[in-house]
């Protein structure tokens, strides 16, 4: 599994020190400690059809682009495009790179390649596309939630992928 | 992300997430996730690199079958690099680097859509 030292980036540390430093109220974080439901794997991911979700803000030609302040809304985009026609929108990451290269946020080539090559069974036709940085988590329990239910309820998946930024 | 998880796990789909941000991940405590060691904005890989890319979503795609509790977060011992200097000045967890102490660039949070492109404006507005 590659380098095995761990030391990830304590971004709740630093956004609080930074908060602090500034003179800002403390950032609240989302926290769950009740343990998550669980669902098991129905069947071996390789006949496995995947569900992408993602939420850098991806959006493709002809949608409503996200706006930047907490936008719950989804877009729902076509995973047979090429990730170069992807487009994203986002207010609180480097945009650059992702627009260089899509996949970074919105994997959709790479599953693609995957299902090709027999690693997954399949690739759901849409891929559920959402803007993070939603900072009221009663409009992100509400709003955005409950409509990404009702997309992946409509899809015939096994399994969902979720790529946040 | 987390809350995201919890809820499709909940209602019946199986998840896994993939995450970056380690500390925002365990606290959100989403069913599966599987650890990427990357910068911010780069949750699945370096761009222009489809074979990295694909390794990382096949390790991730391993977690998925290999976590068998709730809550586990799975290193998939994908890094950026061999030096870790870039975390030196990765910055807020709400942002990719554009909030310090020395001060606060983020964008303007504005409530028009923010179009990638003009022309994307144009095909949106006309549809």
């Amino acid at each position: 599994m590659g380098v095995v030292s761990l030391h990830p980036v304590d971004y709740i540390a630093r956004t609080r020190e930074q908060y602090d430093a500034l003179g800002y109220e403390p950032y609240r974080w989302a926290e769950w400690p009740e343990p998550p439901a669980w669902t098991p794997l129905a069947k071996p991911v390789e006949e496995s059809t995947v569900a992408l979700l993602g939420s850098g803000g991806a959006y493709q030609e002809g949608q409503v682009a996200f706006h930047w302040q907490d936008d719950t809304g989804i877009r729902m985009v076509d995973t047979a495009q090429p990730a170069s026609d992807v487009r994203v929108t986002h207010f609180a990451y480097d945009l650059l790179p992702a627009r260089e290269d899509p996949n970074i946020v919105f994997p959709v080539d790479r599953l693609r390649e995957l299902v090709d090559e027999g690693f997954l069974g399949g690739l759901a036709p849409e891929a559920v596309a959402f803007m993070g940085g939603i900072y009221s988590v009663r409009r992100a329990e509400e709003e955005l939630t409950p409509r990404i239910l009702e997309a992946v309820g409509a899809m015939d998946v096994d399994l969902a992928l979720l790529v946040p930024v | 992300m987390g809350l995201v998880a919890r809820a499709l796990e909940a209602a019946g789909v199986p998840t896994l997430c993939l995450t970056a941000a380690h500390s925002i991940t365990a606290a959100a405590n989403p069913p599966r996730a599987a650890f990427v060691d990357l910068p911010l904005g780069y949750t699945a890989g370096r761009p222009h690199e489809p074979a990295f890319q694909r390794d990382l979503l096949r390790r991730a795609f391993d977690a998925f079958e290999s976590i068998e509790a709730p809550g586990t977060i799975v290193d998939t011992g994908v890094r950026w690099s061999d030096d870790e200097s870039w975390k030196h000045t990765a910055s807020s967890g709400l942002n990719n680097g554009v909030v310090s102490a020395e001060g606060d660039t983020r964008s303007e949070r504005t409530p028009d859509p923010q179009y990638q492109y003009e022309s994307d404006r144009l095909a949106a507005e006309g549809a």
